[in-house]
């Protein structure tokens, strides 16, 4: 079964339908997954502070780390289920989004970076946890993070707009290609047309 | 919201800035995007503090220290987030205000930024590493207030 295939079944699905057409769920969950961001990119964003040594610099990096990553992890595990939820809602729509395509390479570059931090350079912290400024690898991983984790919340909130929805209008080739359109005159989809 | 302010609101979106950002197709949603990065940004100020104060995290440093390290972040973001949102407003004053949720919204920004520019900013500046009652009341102020505002402002895109 294509990916395709399997979101088009997924939106097609009583769950899925009700929550896309549901007058106070939706917009219930699309307010949790953004107010979080307050906790979650907050949090992020004042370790990266840390991290370059431009803010905090008088408290130990080990004291973000330790003591605001709970937290920011809890967060994120909110801003992931509630994301799932909203995708759940309209598949199709999402799959075939230019801005949801990006915001997924974002969100892979910042996982990856979270990785390559915590196996790698954070093994080293003792040595630099109250230096000012941190080391270089230090300092890329919080301009990494920073603008990939900007790049998601802007992709993210592009979303909602359908300049290059290729399930409502024509596009150009470039988009075409970046978000897989249907060919035109393929037989469209059902129940995703029209989303808002 | 009194009729009486409603030519104010139409003045707003014919204002030259109003139309300025109504008639471009991109700079709503590029203003709105800024908007939302200064939320998580002031959001992460905010709450840094709160947490602390209300001994939920990060209690083995002072509530003043971070506080006043804090302090910066949460000015500036303050800052974008009025700059982006007087934009976003003029461009759509006049549906702000048949609004109820922006209504709820700009009555409670006031009392959130006079609320941490004065009350907040007072108490919470204790170096001692304790965790007070009166802090914890402050801090549970603090999130009420900014959440209504954050809570409100996104529901201006969802009631109409």
């Amino acid at each position: 079964m294509s990916l395709e295939a399997f979101f088009t079944w997924m939106g097609d699905t009583p769950w899925s339908i009700a929550l896309h057409e549901s007058q106070y769920v939706w917009p219930f969950t699309e307010s949790v997954h953004v107010l979080t961001l307050a906790l979650f990119a907050g949090s992020a964003m004042l370790l990266d502070l840390r991290l370059l040594g431009v803010g905090f610099t008088q408290f130990p990096i080990t004291f973000f780390t330790g003591r605001l990553l709970p937290w920011t992890r809890s967060a994120f595990a909110v801003m992931v289920t509630t994301g799932l939820a909203l995708f759940y809602a309209q598949p199709l729509t999402y799959y075939h989004s230019v801005f949801f395509r990006l915001k997924v390479i974002l969100l892979v570059v910042a996982g990856v970076n979270v990785l390559v931090f915590h196996t790698r350079t954070q093994r080293t912290i003792a040595a630099w946890d109250t230096v000012t400024p941190p080391p270089r690898a230090a300092r890329i991983a919080a301009i990494v993070s920073l603008a990939a984790w900007a790049g998601v919340i802007v992709s993210g909130r592009l979303v909602a707009y359908n300049w290059f929805d290729c399930t409502l209008h024509a596009q150009p080739a470039w988009v075409n290609l970046a978000a897989d359109c249907p060919a035109p005159g393929a037989s469209s989809p059902t129940g995703t047309a029209g989303a808002p | 919201m009194s009729p009486d302010w409603l030519p104010f609101f139409e003045w707003c979106e014919a204002s030259w800035l109003g139309q300025f950002v109504r008639t471009s197709i991109w700079l709503f949603p590029v203003i709105e995007a800024i908007h939302l990065l200064a939320l998580s940004s002031l959001g992460g100020a905010v709450l840094l503090v709160d947490l602390r104060a209300l001994g939920l995290a990060l209690t083995d440093q002072p509530i003043g220290a971070l506080a006043r390290a804090a302090s910066r972040w949460l000015w500036w973001s303050t800052a974008v987030m009025l700059v982006t949102g007087v934009l976003l407003f003029m461009s759509e004053a006049v549906k702000c205000f048949h609004n109820p949720a922006f209504a709820v919204k700009i009555a409670a920004l006031p009392f959130a930024l006079g609320y941490t520019a004065f009350i907040r900013a007072r108490v919470l500046r204790d170096d001692a590493l304790v965790t007070g009652t009166k802090s914890r009341l402050v801090a549970l102020g603090s999130i009420a207030l900014w959440f209504t505002v954050a809570a409100a402002g996104r529901w201006i895109g969802f009631s109409s």
